[in-house]
Order: structure tokens, then sequence, then C-alpha cells
């Protein structure tokens, strides 16, 4: 275990001494979000957000004060850049027009959703259950799905807060003798006609994180999605610079002079991936707390951040293991590793939206790191936590087990001295 | 004489060429024993087969009691290797090279310390162990790889080719460590394609030609073998042909052997004082223009040449 870890530390202190290394890994991702930064203005004085116009088909059978909160809220002057809401009676005609890409989610609003929560005298009581919400959300369009279910998830946090938030009062009120079980009912009501007034004030803000981690008025961060995309693209240049480093070592005669001392071979191994994982682990953390520092941009959930780094590293890794076991020489690993680089960038999303590629193309992203990682960086971005990013999580995970596989399948074929 | 190393039968293949061909040979612990042979011979395979780099194809070697084949782990803590290329991490200084490779035999704390600073002043590299290994010349990075094979105190050095492309300061340097070791009680294996440092240094010299070992002794043994001759060397213009020369040298009487090589004739004669003057004559008949004439008593040169037919650097 202590030469696998001796191995990795080596790895990380070579490629931190080479120049040319430092500039891909960490220069050019700056340099590049703040291009982009420039460009889509979140670098300028520009509001625009680069995510804008969201097509969203809202369905209210519901008729009550929360539903009308909730549509107002979509057509408010703080989302009018970010969503283009419009209107439906059948929500089955809705999801069709999700289905035909013409929106990005369509929102039910059923029948009874707002009686449900505040309790009215006639008919509802505290404890009745509560109407749910219905998100359609169209799987070609992740990004701008996850706005939408972030805005929708936003308002039912403070609905459901106030809801809660009201019956503990009403109990208390009624414990204590400050009014009587015939008043519960009436009191409830004008507490739920200010609860939706206030969920529907589209001049009050709603909670969410902004990017400069304080709570205020909704705001997509064109800047937090940018720098994982270019993160996650110099990542992928990483892992290949550490798969070439396999090659490399073996025609420098660094390789067999290490096979021939008291150290196995799937210690080597171990030992280059552990280097390769930990070179990858730094690069993106140095991205993070540099775009964070420099750039104010906030990343979203730490926790979660971590755990999200952890297994696109991972997944990038086995990249690059792979690329190290079927490339016959350095030159090889670094022209395959260029082009992959690209591809996944541009696949995975690091330089625009894919939500409008064909859906097949979008598919096929899926076997990059990129895509999984921008998914998991830009649901975080919209400040959601962990609970919301195990699929790319797990995708990544097991992405890795299945590249780590392969790769030590070629080697033992191969014969890890010559590989 | 106690053996370290015994290897039986060793072969070694390579699809259809075979680099090592049914080579046997003891090493006994204390002694240099060196493999001669020309680039090509087998001798870097013979040492990666040993140092358990690489499998033999058929055939095993034992080392200090254990196979190369069935038990390379404990085969590498008896071993140190010298590689023929300089395999050093060229980024790192020579003590962080040192202090590496140190603890991938397994050295810790002060013992690692200490064996670091002992190598680095055995290889006269002390003022120079923090610098990146990229900024010394070839000689300083020669002295340094031969070090990352001393860290450990190995029973038994593998040293291949140590002295290949480096200056005759540095050559000396390294040819006067590998003595000093020996006189410690380092067993070393040595290979070489120079004749003069296999004479300088050896106890043994096994001659290897086309993955064969052709002859095996000490050097007063393999110089028997070739006689009481000498070998006349004569060095011939570029452009001359010697075939028919060659011929006629065969010829003469006192020649027991005439074989041409690039530019140079070789004459195996137990008198050579004698038949220079015709020999002399005969490459004026066939148009051929000496340059400069050697004469060589016996050596390992004359013992190869002997086998072989051919010169050491052919």
């Amino acid at each position: 275990m202590k030469k696998i870890f001796l191995i990795g530390l080596k790895d990380l202190l070579l490629i931190f001494r080479d120049p040319a290394a430092l500039i891909l890994m960490l220069l050019a991702p700056f340099a590049l979000t703040i291009g982009l930064g420039f460009v889509t203005g979140r670098m300028g004085n520009s509001t625009s957000s680069g995510i804008s116009d969201i097509p969203v088909i809202l369905v209210n059978q519901d008729g009550g004060q929360l539903g009308t909160a909730l549509i107002e809220m979509f057509h408010s002057s703080d989302l009018q850049d970010l969503v283009a809401p419009s209107e439906m009676d059948d929500f089955t005609l809705a999801q069709q027009a999700v289905d035909d890409d013409q929106a990005a989610a369509a929102i039910l609003i059923p029948a009874g959703f707002s009686n449900s929560i505040i309790p009215c005298a006639s008919t509802a009581s505290l404890d009745s259950t509560v109407v749910a919400l219905q998100l359609y959300s169209n799987p070609t369009r992740p990004t701008s799905a996850g706005v939408i279910k972030t805005i929708l998830e936003t308002f039912l946090s403070r609905v459901e807060t106030s809801r809660a938030g009201g019956i503990v009062s009403i109990e208390q009120m009624l414990k204590q003798g400050l009014i009587a079980p015939d008043q519960a009912m009436s009191v409830g009501s004008q507490m739920g006609a200010q609860l939706s007034a206030q969920a529907g004030n589209t001049a009050s803000s709603i909670p969410i994180q902004t990017q400069n981690g304080q709570t205020g008025t909704f705001k997509v961060d064109t800047l937090a999605m940018m720098a994982p995309g270019m993160a996650l693209m110099f990542l992928m240049y990483t892992v290949t610079y550490g798969g070439r480093s396999l090659l490399t070592e073996r025609q420098a005669g660094t390789l067999p002079r290490l096979l021939v001392s008291p150290t196995s071979p799937r210690q080597i191994l171990a030992g280059k991936v552990f280097g390769i994982f930990l070179t990858g682990l730094a690069q993106m953390a140095i991205l993070i707390m540099g775009t964070s520092l420099l750039f104010r941009l906030h990343w979203g959930d730490p926790l979660a951040i971590v755990v999200l780094l952890i297994a696109a590293v991972a997944a990038a890794t086995g990249w690059g293991l792979l690329l190290a076991a079927v490339a016959k020489t350095p030159g090889q690993v670094s022209t395959i590793g260029s082009a992959m680089m690209l591809i996944f960038g541009l696949l995975g999303g690091s330089f625009f939206s894919t939500d409008n590629l064909p859906g097949w193309v979008q598919t096929f992203a899926r076997i990059s790191p990129n895509s999984w990682g921008m998914d998991g960086f830009s649901t975080l971005a919209l400040g959601n936590g962990l609970n919301a990013i195990w699929t790319p999580i797990l995708a990544l995970l097991a992405m890795a087990v299945i590249l780590f596989f392969l790769a030590a399948l070629l080697f033992n074929r191969r014969g890890f001295a010559a590989a | 004489m106690e053996s370290i190393l015994q290897a039986e039968h060793l072969i070694k293949k390579f699809a259809d060429f075979t680099a090592v061909n049914d080579i046997s040979f003891d090493l006994h612990a204390g002694e240099i024993f060196s493999l001669l042979g020309p680039n090509g011979a087998g001798k870097t395979t013979t040492i990666s087969m040993l140092s358990t780099l690489t499998s033999p194809s058929a055939g095993d070697a034992v080392i200090g009691g254990h196979s190369i084949k069935r038990d390379p782990m404990a085969v590498r803590q008896l071993i140190g290797v010298v590689p023929q290329e300089i395999a050093l991490y060229e980024d790192l200084s020579a003590r962080e090279n040192l202090n590496f490779w140190g603890q991938m035999y397994g050295l810790s704390g002060k013992t690692l310390k200490q064996r670091v600073e002992e190598v680095l002043e055995r290889t006269g590299m002390t003022e120079k162990a923090a610098q990146r290994v990229k900024t010394y010349s070839g000689g300083m990075k020669r002295r340094i790889n031969i070090g990352v094979g001393l860290l450990h105190r190995p029973q038994l050095l593998f040293m291949d080719e140590p002295t290949v492309g480096i200056d005759p300061q540095s050559r000396r340097a390294i040819l006067d460590t590998v003595k000093d070791l020996n006189h410690e009680g380092m067993t070393v294996l040595y290979t070489t394609h120079y004749m003069e440092e296999a004479q300088e240094l050896s106890d043994r010299v096994g001659i290897i030609d086309h993955g064969q070992l052709i002859a095996l002794g000490t050097q007063a043994e393999l110089t028997r073998q070739v006689g009481e001759t000498d070998t006349l060397i004569l060095h011939v213009g570029e452009t001359d042909i010697t075939d028919g020369l060659v011929e006629k040298l065969r010829g003469l009487h006192g020649v027991i052997r005439a074989d041409s090589t690039d530019h140079t004739v070789a004459v195996i004669t137990p008198a050579a004082e004698e038949i220079l003057a015709p020999v002399i004559s005969a490459a004026n008949e066939s148009g051929i223009k000496i340059r400069s004439v050697d004469i060589q008593e016996p050596n390992l040169e004359s013992v190869f040449l002997h086998l072989t037919g051919r010169a050491l650097r052919d």
C-alpha cells in the first residue's frame, strides 16, 4: 500500500513540475472559462444568464390561491428572461408537446392542490393529504428541465415550510386556549391566504442560492455552468497525460526498473492509477477553488461537490487507463487523448448546451464523464444538494469500474511490461 | 567456491527469433563475471531474464537459492540492476530519485537517508544532489543510474553496459566503482562489448555471440584456446575491396586464419613479425593500400576473432 502511495505521489510531483502540463491542466481551463464568461456576458456588465427562455407548459386545474400563485410566479418579472411559460388545459396535450420537444417541461397543478394545503372551513381539515404537483420533463433537455424542476422545488419548499409552520402555530394556539377549536379552520384559512400571497408574491425573492452564496432572486450563473465544462474537458487532458506516463516510463526505462525491484506489477499499476486519480483530483480542486476565489463562483453544496468530483475523476481516470492499455506509444496516447478530450468536451456540453442535439447524440454522449459530470455540476449550481445528483454519481462510478476492468483485462492480455 | 547464481539452459525466443539460445553458467560469490559480446549478441536479454524482467522461454536460473521463474520477488530482494539506458526521473533531483528508488526497495527512515547520502558520496554527486537530473551531463546521470542499483546493498549486481556513450573520465570512475564494490564483497555480473573493460575487471569471462555462450573461463583459460598466436590487424582504405587479399593471405605460409571486416583485415599467425613483409607484399599486389598495422598478443579480442571469425565491434 505504501508503494502504491509513493508511486502516485511521485507521478503527481512529476506532472506539477512539467510547465507544459501545468499550462494545459490549469491555465487553459481558467483562460477559456474567462473567455467564455466574456462571450456570454457573465464577465461583463450584461445580465444575460446564457440560459434563457426555457419553454414550459403550465396546466392549472386547481383554480385555488396557490395554483394561481405558481402561475403568476412563472410570469413574474424575475423569471421573464429565464422561462417562457405558456398555458394549456389538457395535461396530455402538454405532455405530447414536451415529447415533441416543444417544451423543456410541463407542470400539472391538479384540482384540489390549494385546498389540500390551505385549510378551508368547509372542505378541508388540518391533517388532509397534500395533492401533488406533477412535473413532466423533457429528457433531451436535462439542464433546462433541471432549471424548471429547481424553480418548482423552491416554490414547494416555501409552501411546505409555511404550511408546517401554520399547523404548528394553530396547534399551539389551541393548546394555550388562544383560539377555540371551532375557530381553527377560519384562522387556518387566513394564514393560508397570507401563505399564497407570499408564495406568489413576485416581488419577494425565491430563496435559492446565487453565485455569491446568499439568498436572493433566482439567477442561473453562466460561469457556474461553463467552469465545470472547461474543468471536465481539461481533466481529460490530465488523465491522458497520466496514461501516457505509463508508456513514457516504459520507454524511459523506469518501468522496467520498477519491475525488477521488489514491487509487484499490481502495485505498480495501482500506483500509476492512483497517480492519475490524484493528479485529476488536484487539478479539479485547484480549478474549483481558483474560480471560487477569482470569480466568486458558487459551485454548490461542498459535500456534494467533493463526492461528484471523486466520481468524475475516477471515471476520467478509467478512460486514461484504457487509453494507455490500448495505445502502443506515448505519441498514440497523446493523439487519441487530444481527440477524445475535444469530442468528449463537445458532446459533454463543455462548450454549449447539448439540449438541442439529436437524441442519439445525447445518448452517445453518455459515454463521456463530461456529460454526467456536467449534469451533476449544473444541478448543484442550481442550488440542489447531494440527493439530486445520485444518478450522475452512480453512472460515473459504474463507468470507472467498467473502464478499469477493461483496462486490466487488456494489460493482463498484453503483459504489463509490454503495455 | 560458493555459487550465487546458476543459470541452466536459458532460452529466450521472440516469435521466430531466438535471442538467447541454451545458455548455462554459474556465478561465484564475490567475483566479477563479464559477459562479453558484440551488440545484439543476447547480453541484455540474458540480464533481463536473470533480473526477472522477462521470463525465459525455457530453462531456469537460481539466484541465492531462489528460482527466477518460481520466486521472482525473493530474487529481486537479492539483486541490484544497473540498466544500459539511464532509468531515472529527469524532473526529480538525484536525491529525490534515490529516495524514491530506495523506498521501492523497502528502505525507509534513517536507513534510507543514510544509504542515500552514502551513494551520493560514492558517486561524487553530493554537491549536485539537489539539482534535477535533466541538468546533469551524461556521465553524471550514469553515476546516479549506478547509485540506484547500490542503494539496498544487493548481494548480486547486474550491470548492463554501464559505460556506453560516456566520456573517458566518467568511464574510468565507473570502472573504479565496480572494482571497489567487488573489493567490498559484492558479486558483479557485467556485460560489455569493450574487450578492455572485460580484461580489466573480470575474474571470469563468458563470450556470447548470436545468443550462445561460445566460451567461458578466466582470461588465461580463454587465451589459451587461441594458442601462442598473434593477431595482425591491417587497416585499409574505406573503398578497398579486400576479398582477393584475404584469399592470398590464407595461402601464405604461417597464416592460421585470415578474415576481413569493414576496413580491416585480421591475420592470425604464430609469428607476426616474420610474416609482416609477405603480408604487405600481398596487399601491394592486390592494389590495396595499408594505412596502419597493429600486432596484438593473445587477448579476448583475438579469442573472439578466433572463435567467430569476426571482430568484437562488428
